[in-house]
């Protein structure tokens, strides 16, 4: 960033003058950065030509991160550090994740936010996906020859808070002055409704890697207002590979195959089922590791049964967005289709038969979102013209409520409210002399807290203290255009305002996220932790090295239970320092074991060598 | 453009305040003044203009959802006539109207029970019938007769069928799955 660069964040300087704002559609299988070109939305490419970037990271051992592309060779020869999908992680508990027993990854046992372990330690999910978008970041300025000054991303409809937070906080890690997150099917209905100037009531279908949404919007002069969203932030064409593969261990009655293996029928399973959107049958061949060959013919039809649930699962957000719209199936005057997985010919039939009315599929399903973000975020930074002009009215896609007695939840701000929205609520204490109250807020449409999502626990501090029920303690929550959630609180008999100490569930706080940007992440390798872990690589090589020499030479000078205890700790650190997973203290304390362990065998040979100085003979030839 | 707090909603959207509106004029007048006020027409100013006009966006957000919808609009109006929310909560319901109720309660918890689709989706329909008939009847009371004593107790009536036809929606979402 320009030193010179001393605006306001958001604030620019010089009016009239084009700044470099992109649209980002940071997707489950690939990722897509776009532009405004001269009035024209388009997608910016690599240097070999191509849109798409598989939105795939692979930690090498050399410390070296490969993204896209590059790191597609890893997925079979490197699994457990070679991470696909990772949207499906974001703002997610280990607990929350589908077919992880099917996944190569190490995955770490902490509390809320999920994390993997690496080759270069532990990553989490915000981490990951901030290296995706660094490369994005990368390619548009080096594609546009300058600094970017606004950024969207988009995130499905249905994207809770903590995985909205999770999304915002990869795009500040990237180094991205992001204006904006923006829900995927608005997106595609901006890029979809600006180019074709559409008017009427729409529904966008949006079945993408890992997740489906289903929005109605309503076009009308200019303004595009989401009426009512539905989704299922964990159904997408993964399932659909799932299902396949899952098929093919039942068909094939191979054992339960490795890391290795199991990547590999995985894309053998989307490859296969790409192939049968053109074709009527196809051959599931594959050769794995373990010597087995699977070869089985899939005809289209058992695919299109054993997948029906999936296609059926997409109907019940349908129904419920256009209930909670108050239309019924006929009011719907065309339907977008964006996602991948909307190429599949019996998503397109069951769609085409419940809205009565074929599907439109004349535009590029995988590009439309980041088209339609590369819009907004050229609207945003104020290139916009005069008369090329617009209003996006989004909602909020699931309710937000208080937990109350009896672990129930009260919802504050209904689901489908349009965004931004406030409400406040007022509480009083039941104590004399009161002064902090605890509330737990959750995000769901289930009467109990235990079957909504936990959001976090706000703890407010600093009010007056007062008889009990005398105090009157007013909390607002809001929503901002992103969908994110903020609290603030003021008792309002003497005004004071309550600080607010805020635990996200599975968020990051906003001191770790202050934290990883201190530590400069401009590339993975440059990250403290990895660079700690080699630090202690280099120094436990060096210790054994030094032990396995010593021991050779003066191992005469140990009894057999000594002798064990430093081999045993000898064992223990070569284990670690060869398995690329540890992180840098467990190698740490597996150094300070060993040099424990040797201190007497050390001072042994000290004294030796010092005896033997002195009776004349050089250390070398002891 | 700044949004005036001091106004009441109807003023705020420039219609005439009475129950009775026109659900496309509010629209209109709600994207004229969201074209202004949104957090995205704002983006490129400094912090403490875009909290401003923050304030203003979330006014009329809250403005557009009260006017919007009948029970509301209705609650809204008896606010501005004076008369105390307790008031509406504690009105006196006849005999007739409890029983009545009861007995859609009990169709609507037999449908739920049963799983029965097709009874529920036919409930909803008569009660969206019955709410259009409740509605046509405040109607005349506010704009018509002026009649608030009378309208505190349809209103209530209204919230009673809200919270039917919530109930109704949670058990054709329950059935959804």
């Amino acid at each position: 960033m320009a030193l010179l660069q001393i605006a306001e964040p958001g604030m620019f300087a010089a009016p009239h003058q084009h700044r470099l704002a992109v649209g980002i559609d940071l997707g489950t299988t690939n990722s897509l950065v776009a532009t405004v070109k001269n009035g024209i939305a388009v997608c910016l490419a690599d240097e070999e030509g191509r849109a798409l970037m598989p939105s795939v990271v692979h930690y090498c051992d050399d410390g070296d991160v490969e993204l896209g592309f590059d790191a597609l060779g890893a997925r079979v020869a490197d699994p457990k550090n070679t991470i696909v999908s990772v949207k499906r992680f974001m703002g997610r508990g280990f607990a929350d994740v589908a077919h992880v027993e099917a996944m190569p990854y190490v995955f770490e046992a902490t509390p809320g936010m999920l994390r993997l372990r690496t080759v270069q330690g532990s990553k989490s999910p915000v981490e990951i996906s901030a290296d995706i978008l660094r490369a994005l970041r990368q390619r548009a300025e080096a594609s546009l020859g300058g600094d970017l000054s606004g950024a969207v991303i988009t995130v499905p409809a249905y994207f809770d808070d903590a995985q909205r937070q999770a999304t915002k906080d990869a795009g500040r890690l990237a180094g991205l002055p992001v204006l904006r997150l923006l829900n995927e099917p608005t997106a595609a209905a901006v890029a979809y409704g600006l180019d074709n100037a559409v008017e009427g009531v729409y529904a966008v279908y949006d079945l993408g890697g890992g997740t489906f949404d289903l929005s109605i919007l309503k076009l009308m002069r200019g303004v595009f207002e989401v009426l009512a969203t539905n989704g299922d932030a964990a159904l997408g064409g993964d399932d659909f590979d799932h299902r396949l593969y899952c098929w093919v261990l039942d068909q094939a009655r191979i054992a339960p195959p490795s890391a290795e293996d199991a990547r590999r029928l995985q894309m053998k399973a989307r490859e296969v089922k790409e192939l049968l959107t053109v074709s009527e049958e196809t051959q599931f061949r594959l050769r794995l590791d373990s010597g087995e060959v699977v070869d089985l013919a899939v005809s289209r039809a058992a695919f299109f049964e054993m997948t029906r649930p999936l296609v059926q699962k997409t109907l019940v957000p349908m129904r419920r967005a256009l209930r909670d719209a108050g239309l019924v199936a006929s009011d719907i005057k065309g339907v977008v289709m964006v996602g991948g997985a909307t190429r599949m010919p019996h998503v397109q039939r069951a769609v085409a038969e419940f809205f009565g009315q074929e599907p439109l599929t004349n535009l590029d399903p995988d590009r439309v979102v980041a088209l339609g973000a590369a819009m907004q975020a050229n609207a945003l930074v104020g290139n916009r013209k005069a008369g090329d002009d617009w209003l996006l009215l989004d909602v909020i896609p699931l309710s937000l409520g208080l937990e109350t007695m009896g672990g129930l939840s009260e919802k504050v701000i209904p689901r489908n409210s349009t965004l931004p929205v406030a409400r406040a609520q007022e509480f009083t204490t039941f104590k004399d002399g009161q002064t902090a109250m605890a509330f737990h807020v959750v995000q769901g449409e289930r009467e109990l807290v235990a079957d909504c999502r936990s959001l976090a626990r706000f703890e407010l501090r600093g009010i007056p203290p007062m008889v009990a029920g005398a105090a009157r303690i007013r909390v607002t929550f809001q929503v901002d255009a992103d969908g994110l959630l903020s609290v603030s609180a003021r008792e309002a008999s003497t005004g004071v305002e309550a600080s607010i100490l805020v635990n996200p569930s599975y968020g990051l706080t906003d001191d770790e996220i202050t934290a990883m940007l201190r530590a400069g992440v401009e590339r993975a390798g440059d990250d403290f932790a990895v660079r700690a872990l080699r630090e202690q690589q280099v120094d436990g090589k060096r210790l054994l090295e030094a032990t396995t020499l010593a021991l050779a030479v003066d191992g005469g000078l140990l009894d057999a239970a000594e002798r064990d205890v430093i081999d045993a700790a000898v064992t223990r650190l070569r284990e670690l320092a060869a398995d690329g997973g540890s992180d840098a203290p467990t190698l740490s304390a597996a150094i300070a074991a060993l040099a424990r362990a040797t201190e007497e065998f050390a001072a042994r040979r000290m004294n030796r060598s010092i005896h033997a100085a002195l009776t004349g003979r050089g250390i070398e030839e002891l | 453009m700044s949004v005036d707090f001091s106004l009441d909603y109807f003023a705020l959207f420039g219609i005439p305040s009475r129950f009775g509106i026109d659900d496309a004029e509010l629209d209109r007048a709600w994207h004229a003044l969201q074209t202004e006020v949104h957090p995205d027409r704002h983006a490129s100013l400094p912090d403490g203009e875009r909290r401003r006009a923050m304030q203003g966006a979330l006014r009329v957000n809250e403005a557009y959802t009260t006017l919007k919808t009948p029970l509301a609009r209705a609650q809204y109006l008896l606010e501005l006539a004076g008369i105390d929310a307790n008031v509406i909560g504690n009105a006196v319901m006849s005999s007739e109207f409890l029983i009545e109720q009861m007995e859609w309660r009990e169709a609507v918890e037999e449908a739920r029970a049963f799983g029965d689709v097709d009874a529920l989706e036919q409930l909803a329909l008569r009660l969206r019938m019955h709410t259009d008939e409740v509605t046509m009847l405040l109607s005349e009371q506010f704009d018509d007769s002026r009649d608030h004593e009378a309208a505190v107790d349809t209103v209530r009536r209204l919230m009673f069928l809200d919270r039917l036809r919530h109930d109704i929606d949670d058990g054709l979402a329950a059935l959804d799955d």
